[in-house]
């Protein structure tokens, strides 16, 4: 294959991509060079095991791809409001919308929200690491990596152009020939190693890390939702994980699993991917919820009402969700009975959510409500999530979603549940978290700016898509071509720049915030609301996180901590605190795999047989790993505590 | 049409009617919401019926969220003491009431949905006192990216466009000869995949004559956009002239021709006096793989569709 083969070429947009990408790249290199910076990006953040880096790292990306996936729905809107401008072709668009969809749940959402996790579930159970540090970072880089294969496939070799679900027989390699489908599977394959790892490493450390007395009742709710968050990962990825090889295999070396030849079955594709696929969006929503209700309890000064049943809630949600999965395609014929069963099953859910609904209200109830700008995003998230709600038990009663099926009505959905719920959880959790994580607050005003601009952007620009899909607009559609569609499409684009203006001044906030904010002095950032341990810890967090560990028998330690005068530092207590060493071995070991998984994209054994022998090669090189890590001395942790708490 | 057609639904464009003034666009003529067929109006009731519930939802959960927002913001004027519990953690009662009624209404939602998934299985019944007619038997077949219909009881053939009498239930036969597809004419109800080694079945029909817009609806490939049908709903009289007239005057579907379709690309309206069923049945598994066994390289070709509806094959 030649390289002009193999660069996306004829797009003045992808030029333009190219030229972009590599002024960054290059201004990236500079800086890194002039600064003399290498030495540190390395020691400090490339081989690092902290679970709190690694947590930034998986943020920083997430933002990255939010900004990517942003762009993107961008240039969709334009094409859909100026549908005669000629903007983007049909390839093109399908392209994007694939991109689209992808890059959100499984580049931004999930990172997203497995960051926030990262750096703060050691935190609130007061634990000093993961259990498998080593394995955190490992998944980190399969992640990055995976993004970062995904990502170039827009530049060399040409993006997946079937959808997000990856339907076959459209994605097989008679009906998409070249490597854009080959990027989806081993961006999503070498993604997914690290998630399914790291929904184990959370769930040994939850299990097995809290604090001497913390019963699992006794656990921070956010705690709570990446627990079961984590259980929904172990059971539901390995699916994905066939799925994608099966394909993979009946791509690249001819198969016939998903095929309509040498009679395949297309058909168990939507299945299998469903079966992954709803589990999935509560992946991304359980952890939400978590967030919501740390933040609505801390700034309601109030304890979250109902805990246990808000715990029993996600754990009836969790099972649930793999009960469903044949909403997703009602109208494949299964018949009536078939659809009667998932039907019901799907309209069970809304009596947990409702019942966790209900329970944020009851905490507002005698509360005293303080408008900050995470409580601003969670507070927008109860009215603009149950319009998602509903409309998401209206499209599961399977007679009336033959109507609803493939069509804007759907779209205007999910956008209203994994928006409102997703991603205005994850403003809330970083802003938030943002001290604890910086060492400085994000400006409120502009936070404020940022938050209503996306607030009505986000209604304006979905809003309207309910309407277009009762008037028969399909999804995936590259151009406007129905004069009765164009006024509601108009408006919808409007509300998007609106979104994306609210992202500008976020991402603004943080250059702002990092030059002018004033510096934590407390670990308990928010007026000392805190309730939980993360805020008992100082800011910034010492890399051991908690020189004594707390006794918790309760929920909310950290309110009677305060009571009682107690800190995370109890001089006499102090012991030496062991800690796992840095590593390139994760890194390397990822890049190796990428590698071959790049490889595998253009069907080039020799690079894939290459970097999987090299991945394996550091796989049992690891295993004659004896580095037991190190002890922090006692004399340099009371050094530490004293500066930070100024004793 | 606009003024009768509200009076008639205004029951379910009340609850609507609301957000639409705040959707800023008195677009009031939604094709699912204005049905033309029994199937789509089975469909448009359930909605109706569930709006109705979702409607109440909202505003109770809405007053809700409004009334603690106002009452226990920390800096309200006048707040007492009294509107403070910190401690407050949970009530059994309150969390079993709020359990029972959404539970309460799934059931009620339920109900209808599970008994009009039984009935759209079926053809749609006569009105009272009309006579039971036998479903008309239309296989829709698609390939990339066009639709063809065979009338076997007619034996003609046409390709991207849709006669069907009024009145009378319609059995669409759906298969596909190569990617997944869906039939969907909103205004008649909902859709059904065509998926390729298999037949599936989808009862539709037509009270009002005219002219309704048809389309698949499950992306599928470049040329998705374009792969619209019109639907021409008339007498039976009418029907029946018109598919005399084709099966009079249109060429015969020999093979070659056929083939010549089944390539991916767009195509125009065409009819023909015979139906394709005697070549290749797609729904078989010997017919599955015919399309992308025989064009494989056709499929790597890109159309670079950009205004389609300014291009000559597509109005």
């Amino acid at each position: 294959m030649h390289i002009t083969d193999i660069l996306v070429t004829g797009e003045p947009i992808i030029y333009g991509a190219m030229v972009s990408m590599a002024l960054v790249g290059i201004a990236l290199l500079f800086i890194l060079t002039y600064f003399k910076k290498w030495k540190w990006l390395w020691s400090e953040w490339l081989t690092t095991v902290d679970h709190k880096k690694i947590g930034v790292m998986y943020i920083l990306s997430a933002l990255l791809m939010l900004f990517r996936g942003g762009v993107d729905a961008m240039m969709m809107r334009v094409q859909l409001a100026f549908p005669d401008l000629g903007f983007l072709n049909s390839q093109h668009y399908n392209e994007i919308f694939t991109t689209h969809g992808t890059i959100m749940i499984i580049f931004m959402a999930m990172p997203f929200l497995i960051g926030l996790m990262n750096i703060i579930v050691p935190l609130q159970i007061g634990a000093r690491d993961f259990a498998f540090p080593y394995l955190n970072a490992l998944s980190f880089w399969s992640f990055f990596f995976g993004m970062a294969l995904f990502n170039i496939s827009f530049v060399i070799g040409g993006s997946p152009d079937a959808g997000w679900t990856s339907y076959t027989p459209l994605s097989g390699a008679a009906m998409s020939p070249g490597p854009g489908q080959n990027f989806y599977l081993m961006g999503l394959q070498l993604s997914g190693i690290g998630t399914l790892a790291t929904g184990i490493n959370l769930m040994v450390t939850i299990l097995k890390m809290r604090a001497p007395g913390m019963k699992l009742f006794h656990m921070p709710i956010f705690t709570w939702s990446t627990l079961v968050t984590c259980f929904i990962i172990v059971f539901a990825f390995p699916i994905l994980t066939v799925a994608l090889a099966l394909l993979t295999i009946d791509r690249v070396f001819g198969a016939q699993f998903f095929t309509l030849t040498g009679e395949g079955l297309p058909m168990m594709w939507a299945n299998l991917f469903w079966m992954w696929g709803h589990p999935e969006v509560y992946i991304v929503i359980l952890p939400a919820f978590g967030i919501f209700s740390e933040v609505i309890a801390t700034f309601a000064k109030k304890r979250l009402f109902g805990y246990n049943v808000m715990v029993w809630s996600m754990i009836v949600i969790a099972l649930l969700s793999f009960l469903v999965w044949v909403h997703h395609f009602f109208t494949m014929g299964a018949g009536a009975f078939v659809n009667s069963v998932f039907s019901v099953s799907t309209m069970l859910i809304a009596v947990p959510t409702g019942v966790k609904i209900f329970n944020w209200l009851a905490t507002l109830y005698k509360s005293k409500i303080e408008f900050t700008v995470p409580m601003l995003w969670s507070l927008a998230f109860i009215p603009s999530f149950i319009l998602g709600g509903v409309t998401g038990v209206m499209l599961g009663m399977a007679a009336a979603d033959y109507q609803f099926h493939n069509s804007y009505f759907l779209i205007a959905h999910f956008h209203y549940v994994l928006i409102a719920g997703t991603v205005f959880a994850c403003f809330a959790g970083l802003v938030f978290w943002y001290p604890k994580m910086f060492g400085h607050k994000m400006n409120e005003r502009l936070g404020k700016w940022a938050f209503w601009l996306f607030f009505f952007g986000f209604h304006v620009c979905f809003f309207p898509q309910y309407f277009l899909g009762l008037d028969g607009m399909p999804r995936r559609l590259f151009i406007t071509n129905v004069a009765e569609w164009l006024p509601l499409n108009v408006i919808s684009t409007v509300g998007a720049f609106g979104m994306g203006l609210g992202f500008i001044v976020f991402v603004y906030n943080v250059y702002y915030s990092f030059r002018y904010s004033e510096r934590e002095t407390t670990g308990d950032s928010w007026n000392g609301n805190g309730r939980t341990l993360e805020w008992a810890t100082t800011t910034p967090v010492p890399y051991y996180n908690f020189a004594t560990v707390p006794y918790v028998d309760e929920i909310d330690p950290y309110i009677r901590m305060k009571e009682e005068g107690k800190t995370t530092f109890e001089e006499d207590k102090v012991k030496p605190i062991h800690m796992p060493s840095y590593t390139g071995q994760p890194f390397i070991m990822m890049a190796l795999l990428g590698l071959a998984s790049f490889g595998l994209v253009f069907e080039w054994m020799y690079v894939a047989v290459f970097g999987l022998i090299g991945a394996v090669f550091m796989m049992i090189r690891r295993s004659f790993d004896y580095d037991d890590g190190y002890y922090v001395p006692v004399e340099e942790i009371k050094r530490t505590e004293k500066k930070a708490r100024g004793l | 049409m606009k003024a009768k057609h509200l009076r008639n639904r205004w029951l379910g464009l009340l609850p609507l009617g609301l957000i639409l003034f705040l959707s800023g666009c008195g677009q009031l003529e939604m094709t699912v919401l204005d049905p033309k067929g029994p199937v789509a109006q089975s469909q448009y009731d359930l909605i109706v019926y569930s709006l109705w519930f979702m409607l109440g939802i909202i505003v109770v959960v809405f007053a809700l969220f409004a009334y603690m927002l106002i009452k226990y913001r920390e800096n309200r004027p006048g707040r007492k003491e009294s509107d403070y519990d910190p401690n407050l953690h949970g009530n059994t009662t309150i969390e079993v009431i709020w359990t029972v009624i959404p539970i309460i209404i799934v059931v009620l939602l339920s109900i209808p949905t599970v008994t009009t998934l039984f009935d759209l299985e079926k053809p749609p019944e006569p009105a009272a006192g009309e006579e039971v007619k036998e479903p008309l038997v239309v296989y829709a077949t698609t390939a990339d990216w066009k639709w063809f219909f065979s009338y076997p009881e007619q034996d003609i053939e046409t390709v991207n466009y849709l006669h069907i009498p009024t009145d009378r239930p319609i059995e669409f036969r759906l298969t596909s000869a190569d990617s997944m597809s869906a039939l969907w004419i909103p205004a008649l109800g909902g859709q059904k995949y065509n998926m390729a080694g298999m037949m599936t079945k989808l009862y539709l029909q037509a009270d009002e004559e005219g002219v309704y817009d048809g389309r698949n609806s499950n992306f599928n490939g470049e040329g998705f956009a374009a792969q619209t049908f019109k639907v021409h709903a008339e007498s039976e009289e009418e029907f029946n002239a018109w598919a005399q007239e084709i099966q009079n005057e249109a060429p015969e579907l020999t093979a070659d021709r056929y083939n010549e379709l089944l390539q991916p690309g767009l195509t125009d309206v065409e009819s023909f006096s015979n139906t394709h069923l005697e070549y290749v049945k797609h729904h078989t598994k010997d017919g599955m793989g015919y399309v992308v066994e025989n064009y494989r390289e056709q499929f790597k070709e890109k159309l670079h569709l950009y205004e389609i509806e300014k291009q000559e094959s597509f109005q």
